[in-house]
Protein backbone atom coordinates (compact mmCIF):
# COMPACT_ATOMS: atom_id res chain seq x y z
CA UNK A 1 0.00 0.00 0.00
CA UNK A 2 1.29 3.47 -0.53
CA UNK A 3 1.77 6.17 1.48
CA UNK A 4 -0.42 9.14 0.39
CA UNK A 5 1.23 12.66 1.18
CA UNK A 6 -0.85 15.80 1.48
CA UNK A 7 1.15 19.22 0.76
CA UNK A 8 -1.14 21.41 1.71
CA UNK A 9 -1.42 25.84 3.00
CA UNK A 10 -4.64 27.40 2.67
CA UNK A 11 -2.73 30.47 1.55
CA UNK A 12 -1.31 30.46 -2.06
CA UNK A 13 2.07 31.21 -3.10
CA UNK A 14 3.67 29.65 -0.02
CA UNK A 15 5.59 27.17 -2.24
CA UNK A 16 3.17 24.08 -1.79
CA UNK A 17 4.44 23.54 -5.38
CA UNK A 18 8.04 24.01 -5.19
CA UNK A 19 8.16 21.80 -2.45
CA UNK A 20 5.46 18.93 -3.84
CA UNK A 21 8.19 19.08 -7.02
CA UNK A 22 11.01 19.18 -4.80
CA UNK A 23 9.59 16.26 -2.09
CA UNK A 24 8.32 14.02 -4.94
CA UNK A 25 12.27 14.17 -6.70
CA UNK A 26 13.62 13.55 -3.43
CA UNK A 27 11.90 10.11 -2.37
CA UNK A 28 12.26 9.23 -6.15
CA UNK A 29 15.59 9.89 -6.13
CA UNK A 30 16.31 7.94 -2.15
CA UNK A 31 14.42 4.99 -4.59
CA UNK A 32 10.54 5.06 -3.86
CA UNK A 33 8.10 4.96 -6.46
CA UNK A 34 6.43 8.33 -6.46
CA UNK A 35 3.72 10.12 -7.99
CA UNK A 36 2.78 13.65 -7.86
CA UNK A 37 -0.51 14.62 -8.25
CA UNK A 38 -1.24 18.46 -8.98
CA UNK A 39 -5.49 18.83 -7.70
CA UNK A 40 -5.37 22.22 -9.06
CA UNK A 41 -8.35 21.33 -11.62
CA UNK A 42 -8.08 24.52 -13.77
CA UNK A 43 -5.26 26.27 -12.93
CA UNK A 44 -2.58 23.71 -13.48
CA UNK A 45 1.29 24.76 -12.68
CA UNK A 46 2.73 21.60 -11.38
CA UNK A 47 3.52 20.38 -14.70
CA UNK A 48 5.61 23.79 -15.04
CA UNK A 49 7.44 23.43 -11.95
CA UNK A 50 8.48 20.14 -13.00
CA UNK A 51 9.31 21.03 -16.74
CA UNK A 52 7.01 18.37 -18.17
CA UNK A 53 4.14 20.99 -19.96
CA UNK A 54 4.72 19.58 -23.29
CA UNK A 55 3.95 16.18 -22.71
CA UNK A 56 0.47 16.76 -20.74
CA UNK A 57 -1.69 14.55 -23.28
CA UNK A 58 -4.44 13.50 -20.61
CA UNK A 59 -5.18 14.53 -17.15
CA UNK A 60 -6.64 13.81 -13.74
CA UNK A 61 -9.20 14.48 -14.33
CA UNK A 62 -9.51 12.74 -17.67
CA UNK A 63 -8.90 9.47 -15.95
CA UNK A 64 -11.49 10.08 -13.27
CA UNK A 65 -14.01 10.30 -15.77
CA UNK A 66 -12.52 7.22 -17.86
CA UNK A 67 -11.95 9.40 -21.15
CA UNK A 68 -8.17 7.96 -20.55
CA UNK A 69 -6.36 5.28 -18.17
CA UNK A 70 -3.68 5.96 -15.95
CA UNK A 71 -0.86 4.72 -17.84
CA UNK A 72 -2.07 7.09 -20.87
CA UNK A 73 -1.96 10.17 -18.60
CA UNK A 74 1.17 9.16 -15.78
CA UNK A 75 4.26 11.31 -17.33
CA UNK A 76 7.51 9.31 -16.54
CA UNK A 77 9.95 11.97 -15.38
CA UNK A 78 13.01 11.86 -17.58
CA UNK A 79 15.69 13.13 -15.18
CA UNK A 80 14.41 10.94 -12.06
CA UNK A 81 14.03 7.53 -12.60
CA UNK A 82 11.20 6.09 -10.24
CA UNK A 83 9.15 9.30 -10.50
CA UNK A 84 5.83 10.24 -12.26
CA UNK A 85 3.38 13.01 -12.64
CA UNK A 86 -0.33 13.55 -12.90
CA UNK A 87 -1.26 16.41 -14.45
CA UNK A 88 -4.16 18.23 -13.18
CA UNK A 89 -6.73 19.96 -16.25
CA UNK A 90 -6.31 23.20 -17.47
CA UNK A 91 -10.28 23.65 -18.51
CA UNK A 92 -12.27 21.58 -16.09
CA UNK A 93 -13.50 23.39 -12.55
CA UNK A 94 -13.01 21.13 -9.46
CA UNK A 95 -16.30 19.68 -9.31
CA UNK A 96 -14.65 17.36 -11.69
CA UNK A 97 -12.66 15.42 -8.62
CA UNK A 98 -15.53 13.46 -7.04
CA UNK A 99 -14.98 11.72 -3.94
CA UNK A 100 -15.50 8.20 -5.63
CA UNK A 101 -13.49 9.19 -8.53
CA UNK A 102 -10.60 10.46 -6.62
CA UNK A 103 -10.49 7.52 -4.14
CA UNK A 104 -10.75 4.97 -7.13
CA UNK A 105 -7.47 6.61 -8.97
CA UNK A 106 -5.25 6.83 -5.62
CA UNK A 107 -6.39 2.88 -4.76
CA UNK A 108 -4.88 2.00 -8.82
CA UNK A 109 -1.74 4.44 -7.91
CA UNK A 110 -1.23 2.35 -5.17
CA UNK A 111 -0.77 -0.79 -6.54
CA UNK A 112 1.92 0.58 -8.28
CA UNK A 113 3.60 3.27 -6.10
CA UNK A 114 5.11 3.81 -2.56
CA UNK A 115 4.23 7.42 -2.24
CA UNK A 116 1.42 9.01 -3.60
CA UNK A 117 1.96 12.81 -2.97
CA UNK A 118 -0.50 15.26 -3.57
CA UNK A 119 0.08 18.85 -4.24
CA UNK A 120 -3.72 20.98 -2.80
CA UNK A 121 -4.33 23.61 -4.25
CA UNK A 122 -4.63 27.20 -2.26
CA UNK A 123 -7.98 27.90 -0.13
CA UNK A 124 -10.32 25.20 1.61
CA UNK A 125 -12.49 24.54 -1.14
CA UNK A 126 -13.36 21.52 -2.48
CA UNK A 127 -9.92 20.83 -4.79
CA UNK A 128 -8.07 21.57 -1.40
CA UNK A 129 -10.65 19.07 0.63
CA UNK A 130 -10.14 16.31 -2.44
CA UNK A 131 -6.35 16.76 -1.94
CA UNK A 132 -6.35 15.84 1.84
CA UNK A 133 -9.22 13.86 1.81
CA UNK A 134 -7.31 10.59 1.75
CA UNK A 135 -3.92 11.32 3.48
CA UNK A 136 -2.10 9.87 6.06
CA UNK A 137 0.39 12.79 6.10
CA UNK A 138 0.58 16.13 5.47
CA UNK A 139 2.89 18.45 4.39
CA UNK A 140 1.64 22.07 5.76
CA UNK A 141 3.73 24.81 4.00
CA UNK A 142 4.07 27.96 5.77
CA UNK A 143 5.99 31.26 5.67
CA UNK A 144 6.86 32.93 8.44
CA UNK A 145 4.39 35.97 8.02
CA UNK A 146 1.17 36.58 9.56
CA UNK A 147 -1.34 35.35 7.27
CA UNK A 148 0.12 32.41 6.04
CA UNK A 149 0.65 30.91 9.81
CA UNK A 150 -3.08 31.58 10.34
CA UNK A 151 -4.27 29.74 7.36
CA UNK A 152 -2.14 26.67 8.58
CA UNK A 153 -3.42 26.71 11.03
CA UNK A 154 -7.27 26.91 9.68
CA UNK A 155 -5.64 23.75 7.59
CA UNK A 156 -4.52 21.77 10.36
CA UNK A 157 -8.33 22.39 11.92
CA UNK A 158 -9.35 20.72 8.99
CA UNK A 159 -6.94 18.14 8.73
CA UNK A 160 -7.94 17.07 11.91
CA UNK A 161 -11.74 17.09 11.17
CA UNK A 162 -12.48 16.67 7.08
CA UNK A 163 -10.36 13.65 6.29
CA UNK A 164 -11.53 10.32 6.11
CA UNK A 165 -8.96 9.38 8.39
CA UNK A 166 -11.12 12.18 11.14
CA UNK A 167 -14.29 10.71 9.78
CA UNK A 168 -13.52 7.38 10.64
CA UNK A 169 -11.91 8.30 14.24
CA UNK A 170 -8.59 5.92 13.51
CA UNK A 171 -5.36 7.29 13.73
CA UNK A 172 -4.99 11.13 13.02
CA UNK A 173 -3.07 12.50 10.04
CA UNK A 174 0.12 12.73 10.66
CA UNK A 175 1.45 16.41 10.55
CA UNK A 176 4.58 17.78 9.09
CA UNK A 177 5.49 21.86 9.68
CA UNK A 178 7.48 22.66 6.18
CA UNK A 179 8.88 26.47 7.06
CA UNK A 180 9.19 28.06 3.18
CA UNK A 181 10.84 31.49 2.50
CA UNK A 182 12.69 31.94 5.54
CA UNK A 183 15.50 35.00 6.07
CA UNK A 184 17.13 34.40 9.18
CA UNK A 185 18.79 37.88 8.83
CA UNK A 186 15.57 39.23 8.92
CA UNK A 187 14.42 36.82 11.54
CA UNK A 188 17.82 38.67 13.43
CA UNK A 189 16.37 41.96 13.12
CA UNK A 190 13.50 40.99 15.01
CA UNK A 191 11.29 41.77 11.67
CA UNK A 192 10.16 37.95 10.90
CA UNK A 193 8.95 35.20 12.94
CA UNK A 194 11.50 32.92 14.29
CA UNK A 195 11.40 28.90 13.79
CA UNK A 196 10.18 28.98 17.19
CA UNK A 197 7.60 31.46 17.03
CA UNK A 198 6.24 29.78 14.36
CA UNK A 199 6.79 26.66 16.20
CA UNK A 200 4.83 27.76 19.35
CA UNK A 201 1.84 29.01 17.55
CA UNK A 202 0.85 25.92 15.53
CA UNK A 203 2.40 23.53 17.96
CA UNK A 204 3.47 20.79 15.28
CA UNK A 205 6.68 18.95 14.42
CA UNK A 206 9.34 20.96 12.07
CA UNK A 207 10.66 19.03 9.01
CA UNK A 208 12.45 21.21 7.29
CA UNK A 209 13.11 24.85 6.52
CA UNK A 210 13.75 26.34 3.40
CA UNK A 211 15.77 29.29 3.12
CA UNK A 212 14.51 32.72 1.01
CA UNK A 213 16.78 32.28 -2.19
CA UNK A 214 17.07 32.98 -5.83
CA UNK A 215 17.86 29.71 -6.69
CA UNK A 216 13.93 28.87 -6.44
CA UNK A 217 12.33 31.26 -9.11
CA UNK A 218 15.53 29.94 -11.18
CA UNK A 219 14.82 26.49 -11.13
CA UNK A 220 11.18 27.11 -11.87
CA UNK A 221 12.18 29.41 -14.80
CA UNK A 222 13.78 26.39 -16.23
CA UNK A 223 11.09 23.93 -15.07
CA UNK A 224 13.52 22.03 -12.85
CA UNK A 225 12.98 20.88 -9.53
CA UNK A 226 15.28 22.60 -6.89
CA UNK A 227 16.03 20.22 -4.92
CA UNK A 228 18.05 18.63 -8.46
CA UNK A 229 20.13 22.20 -8.06
CA UNK A 230 22.83 20.52 -5.99
CA UNK A 231 24.93 22.73 -3.78
CA UNK A 232 22.19 25.16 -3.62
CA UNK A 233 20.93 26.47 -0.22
CA UNK A 234 17.28 25.15 -1.46
CA UNK A 235 17.49 22.27 -2.93
CA UNK A 236 19.99 21.22 0.35
CA UNK A 237 17.58 22.30 2.67
CA UNK A 238 15.10 19.90 0.58
CA UNK A 239 17.40 16.86 0.35
CA UNK A 240 17.54 17.15 4.10
CA UNK A 241 13.53 17.49 4.09
CA UNK A 242 13.42 14.33 2.46
CA UNK A 243 15.97 12.67 4.59
CA UNK A 244 13.90 13.60 7.69
CA UNK A 245 10.85 12.39 6.35
CA UNK A 246 12.30 8.75 6.25
CA UNK A 247 13.66 9.06 9.12
CA UNK A 248 17.14 10.17 8.98
CA UNK A 249 18.52 12.68 11.75
CA UNK A 250 19.88 15.71 9.65
CA UNK A 251 20.49 18.68 12.03
CA UNK A 252 18.71 22.46 10.35
CA UNK A 253 20.88 24.25 7.83
CA UNK A 254 20.23 27.81 6.63
CA UNK A 255 18.78 28.85 9.65
CA UNK A 256 21.24 31.55 10.85
CA UNK A 257 22.20 34.79 9.36
CA UNK A 258 25.68 34.45 7.32
CA UNK A 259 26.82 37.47 9.13
CA UNK A 260 29.38 37.09 12.22
CA UNK A 261 27.97 38.53 15.09
CA UNK A 262 30.07 41.31 15.17
CA UNK A 263 28.61 42.02 11.42
CA UNK A 264 25.16 41.69 13.13
CA UNK A 265 25.64 44.78 15.36
CA UNK A 266 26.38 47.08 13.30
CA UNK A 267 24.75 45.83 9.96
CA UNK A 268 21.26 46.29 11.47
CA UNK A 269 19.31 49.44 10.69
CA UNK B 1 14.61 50.43 15.70
CA UNK B 2 18.59 50.18 16.15
CA UNK B 3 20.09 47.56 17.82
CA UNK B 4 20.87 49.73 21.47
CA UNK B 5 16.94 49.52 22.11
CA UNK B 6 17.05 46.04 22.50
CA UNK B 7 19.22 46.75 25.61
CA UNK B 8 16.88 49.26 26.72
CA UNK B 9 14.17 47.24 26.21
CA UNK B 10 12.02 50.16 24.51
CA UNK B 11 9.59 49.26 21.25
CA UNK B 12 8.29 45.97 20.56
CA UNK B 13 10.02 44.44 17.34
CA UNK B 14 7.01 43.83 14.80
CA UNK B 15 8.30 39.94 14.87
CA UNK B 16 7.01 39.98 18.53
CA UNK B 17 3.84 41.79 17.79
CA UNK B 18 2.65 39.22 14.52
CA UNK B 19 3.54 36.56 17.33
CA UNK B 20 1.50 37.86 19.94
CA UNK B 21 -1.35 38.75 17.44
CA UNK B 22 -1.32 35.07 16.04
CA UNK B 23 -1.63 33.81 19.24
CA UNK B 24 -4.53 35.55 20.10
CA UNK B 25 -6.15 34.31 16.80
CA UNK B 26 -5.06 30.96 16.37
CA UNK B 27 -6.13 30.39 20.15
CA UNK B 28 -9.20 31.42 19.41
CA UNK B 29 -9.64 29.13 16.75
CA UNK B 30 -8.46 26.13 18.23
CA UNK B 31 -10.78 26.74 21.65
CA UNK B 32 -13.63 26.07 19.22
CA UNK B 33 -14.91 29.29 18.65
CA UNK B 34 -13.90 29.72 15.26
CA UNK B 35 -14.59 26.25 14.18
CA UNK B 36 -17.92 25.69 14.14
CA UNK B 37 -19.45 21.94 12.73
CA UNK B 38 -20.96 23.00 9.25
CA UNK B 39 -24.45 21.78 11.18
CA UNK B 40 -24.32 25.04 13.29
CA UNK B 41 -26.13 27.07 11.00
CA UNK B 42 -28.91 25.07 10.31
CA UNK B 43 -29.51 23.75 13.68
CA UNK B 44 -29.88 27.36 14.93
CA UNK B 45 -32.39 28.30 12.45
CA UNK B 46 -34.07 24.88 13.06
CA UNK B 47 -33.88 25.51 16.98
CA UNK B 48 -35.78 28.48 16.25
CA UNK B 49 -38.61 27.52 14.31
CA UNK B 50 -39.59 24.91 16.66
CA UNK B 51 -39.08 27.42 19.35
CA UNK B 52 -40.98 30.05 18.00
CA UNK B 53 -44.13 27.44 17.78
CA UNK B 54 -44.31 28.27 21.48
CA UNK B 55 -42.37 31.28 22.08
CA UNK B 56 -41.44 34.19 20.39
CA UNK B 57 -37.70 34.93 20.69
CA UNK B 58 -35.56 37.05 19.06
CA UNK B 59 -33.29 35.93 16.28
CA UNK B 60 -30.03 36.01 18.60
CA UNK B 61 -32.02 34.28 20.95
CA UNK B 62 -30.20 30.51 20.76
CA UNK B 63 -26.72 30.44 21.22
CA UNK B 64 -24.44 27.22 20.30
CA UNK B 65 -21.23 26.15 21.28
CA UNK B 66 -19.08 23.50 21.19
CA UNK B 67 -16.35 23.02 24.07
CA UNK B 68 -13.46 20.57 23.54
CA UNK B 69 -11.83 19.22 26.75
CA UNK B 70 -9.29 16.34 25.25
CA UNK B 71 -11.32 13.67 24.08
CA UNK B 72 -14.16 14.92 25.44
CA UNK B 73 -16.97 17.49 23.55
CA UNK B 74 -19.88 19.67 25.18
CA UNK B 75 -22.62 20.86 22.67
CA UNK B 76 -23.67 23.84 24.90
CA UNK B 77 -27.03 25.51 24.14
CA UNK B 78 -28.16 28.98 25.26
CA UNK B 79 -31.92 30.46 25.01
CA UNK B 80 -33.01 33.75 25.31
CA UNK B 81 -36.60 33.47 26.65
CA UNK B 82 -37.51 36.93 25.91
CA UNK B 83 -39.31 39.24 29.47
CA UNK B 84 -42.93 38.62 29.07
CA UNK B 85 -42.94 34.68 28.76
CA UNK B 86 -40.85 34.30 31.61
CA UNK B 87 -43.20 35.88 33.82
CA UNK B 88 -45.94 33.77 32.25
CA UNK B 89 -44.04 30.70 33.66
Amino acid sequence: MAKIVVVTSGKGGVGKTTTAASFAVGLALRGHKTVVIDFDVGLRNLDLIMGCERRVVFDFVNVISKEANLRQALIRDKRVENLSILAASQTRDKDALTESGVARVLEELSQEFDYIVCDSPAGIEKGALMAMYYADEALVVTNPEVSSVRDSDRVLGMLSSRTKRAEEGGEPVKEHLVVTRYAPARVGKGEMLSLDDVGDILAIPLLGVIPESETVLNASNAGLPVILEEGADAGGAYADLVARFLGEDRPLRFVEAKKGLFGRLLGRG
Amino acid sequence: MGWLDVFRGQKKNSAQLAKERLQVVVAHRRGGRGDHPDYFPKLQRDLLRVLRKYVQVEDDAVQIEIERDGEMEVLELNITLPEQSRNQA
